[in-house]
């Protein structure tokens, strides 16, 4: 396991932070002039939800060591909490909704870390489970949640800050985009300061970071609640930017699943593998029923398409696992370093 | 057994079983402040339990302790580095996906003040703070000589230098009690002297006192200012290294120890 974790060190940042920029660039500059409603709403703004969601994980599974089956449960969180508080507040403005919006995530994040300060690996994994089992049977039974609508699906609210209207499939992307950056920065500010280091601590060694003096329940629940914070903004994302509906559908257990895939496939302990995993989770389906419709033809119908990306990311994952632990990311560190001159 | 005021650590009666097992009964051991007191004695002699003991991982059935002026039952872990403890481990316990820098930083959690806030906005008070630990961090790397790894991840290292960096964590802080277990086991005899030099020079440089474990009874004669040896969990003998030499009880047990692998330790 010793090399399954990616080294730090100063050239590859240097040229990364010239990559990040070149990104940036491309996708305010570029991509909203040549973009269509098509690739922004069916590919870009999930991709974006979804990297985040990645992104706030991998702060706790990631870094921390702390595994969670319950991300779709802080999406909702926040989702739901954006809702009500758009709807119970009138007056506040969207931004600080999201912010509230998130801090609420966060705080139901600490009380499902409260078991991480006993269990691990297995045990956690399974308390949070129950925590996503619990948030979906609460947005069922609890109607005042989805102000009381029948069907329990409600419009998200519109996408409105300072009387700019970010409701058209480019507005809704460049909202992601900004909000996906603002957390982004955030996250990389948080792994590179002593704090971030005593996650990593925590989870290398954590009898010999609490020798040293790490607070390790503190940081423990701090980790649940700054991943949580981000995953609740995913989830606002998600559902008033992509889906533009609320309904506990869109925070099943296969969305917890899916977000834990992007991470394992893009990059434990990556900031990079979370947006890694989640362009390769929403271009796959994309790719696999443009090669099954070349192929088969008009036989490759939606019910064939799910199946087969069951298939094809059940084996990538597991092959990631056995062959490449630290996940496209560390695939891409390789690459890059073959094709520079020397380093 | 005088536990007299200027001792830093006082072990008065300390017993801890597993199950039936006694890992080591009725131990008595004080070491003063800027002393370097081995602890010897086969495998299994219940070494590595009393350190464990010490230091809060293992919660002895009876028996108290003193740390400085603070007395236990039980050592909580977690308040270890604030009371001026540092130790090493037996089997490395480094965290091995960070950088030799970082690790030795991580040895400063406890006196790290600057709250996340801070850090995250990148605030004066944290970029202080951080400046400050980066250079006591950096003056410890050049003292154990480890300059030329401190970008490379700690589990990437050989396993000598492995134990080097853990050193240099434990010893950032400037700890007035440092204990290590076995930090030369598996060294070459040229490995062994540079760490002892680097031991030797910590105790001269801090002030630091040392327990340390140890199975090569040369390295032991030469560091050791009082010797304590330990048998099947008894505390047989405690002495300067000439006494100890000299002790039946200590002669007859490492004798007796005819099919120990620590068969070095007879040669001394
Ligand atoms: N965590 C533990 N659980 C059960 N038995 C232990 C544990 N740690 C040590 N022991 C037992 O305590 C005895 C002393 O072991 P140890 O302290 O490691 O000896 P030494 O360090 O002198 O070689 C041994 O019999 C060992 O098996
Ligand atoms: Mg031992």
């Amino acid at each position: 396991m010793a090399t399954a974790l990616p080294v730090t060190s100063a050239q590859p940042r240097r040229a990364g932070a010239a990559g990040i920029l070149l990104l940036l660039a491309i996708a305010y500059g570029l991509v909203p002039l040549v973009g269509t409603s098509y690739l922004f709403e069916a590919i870009l703004t999930p991709f974006l939800a979804l990297a985040l969601a990645g992104l706030g994980l991998n702060l706790l599974t990631g870094y921390a060591g702390l595994l969670s089956l319950g991300s779709a449960a802080f999406m909702a969180v926040g989702a739901y909490a954006a809702f009500n508080l758009s709807l119970r507040l009138p007056g506040l403005p969207l931004p600080a909704t999201i912010l509230l919006a998130g801090l609420i995530a966060a705080s139901a994040g600490v009380i499902a870390g409260l078991p991480a300060l006993r269990l691990r690996g297995f045990y956690l994994a399974v308390s949070t489970l129950a925590v996503q089992f619990f948030v979906a049977w609460a947005l069922n039974r609890i109607g005042w949640l989805s102000n009381d609508s029948p069907s329990g699906i409600i419009d998200a609210p519109r996408l409105v800050i300072a009387g700019l209207s970010f409701d058209d499939a480019r507005g809704r992307y460049l909202f992601s985009l900004t909000i996906v950056a603002l957390l982004t920065v955030l996250a990389w500010r948080l792994v590179r300061s002593p704090t971030g280091r005593n996650l990593v601590a925590i989870r290398d060694h954590e009898t010999a970071a609490r020798i040293v003096g790490v607070k390790v329940a503190r940081t423990k629940l701090l980790a649940f609640a700054l991943s949580s914070f981000i995953v609740g903004i995913a989830g606002v994302l998600w559902a008033f930017a992509y889906l533009r509906t609320v309904e506990p559908a869109g925070f099943n257990l296969d969305r917890s699943f899916q977000i834990l895939f992007i991470v394992i496939i893009g990059g434990l302990g990556t900031l990079r593998g979370a947006f890694l995993g989640a362009g390769f989770m929403v271009v796959l389906p994309l790719l696999l029923s443009r090669l099954g419709t070349a192929l088969l033809g008009d036989g490759f119908d939606t019910g064939t398409l799910e199946m087969v990306q069951r298939i094809v990311l059940g084996t990538l994952i597991v092959a990631v696992l056995i062959r490449e632990p630290a996940g496209l990311a560390a695939l891409l560190d390789r690459a890059f370093r073959r094709l520079s001159p020397r380093s | 057994m005088v536990a007299g005021d200027e001792d830093i650590l006082a072990v008065e009666g300390l017993s801890l079983s597993f199950g039936g097992a006694v890992a080591f009964a009725e131990i008595d051991l004080s070491v003063a402040a800027g002393e370097i007191h081995a602890i010897i004695g086969p495998n299994g002699a219940g070494k590595s339990s009393l350190i464990n003991a010490i230091t809060g991982l293992y919660a002895p059935q009876a028996g108290r302790l003193r740390i400085g002026d603070a007395r236990f039952a039980r050592v909580p872990a977690r308040r270890l580095a604030e009371l001026g403890v540092a130790r090493t481990f037996q089997n490395l316990a480094l965290f091995k996906s960070l950088s030799v820098v970082e690790n030795v930083l991580s040895g400063l959690a406890n006196v790290q003040r600057a709250g996340l806030t801070a850090q995250l906005l990148g605030l004066s008070a944290a970029r202080r703070e951080a400046t400050e630990h980066r250079a006591r961090a950096e003056s410890v790397i050049d003292f154990l000589q480890l300059g030329m790894f401190r970008g490379r991840a700690a589990g990437s290292l050989p396993y000598g230098l492995q134990k080097r960096v853990e050193l240099a964590r434990a010893l950032v802080a400037n700890p007035r009690l440092l204990l290590l277990d076995e930090p030369m086991a598996g060294m070459s005899a040229a490995e062994k002297a540079e760490m002892s030099g680097f031991v030797l020079a910590a105790r001269e440089m801090l002030g630091t006192a040392i327990v340390l474990i140890e199975h090569d009874i040369g390295v032991v004669m030469r560091l050791s200012d009082r010797i304590t040896v330990l048998d099947h969990g008894r505390r047989i003998a405690t002495g300067t290294p000439h006494e100890i030499q000299a002790n039946p009880a200590v002669i007859a047990a490492y004798l007796g120890a005819e099919d120990d692998p620590e068969n070095e330790a007879k040669a001394a």
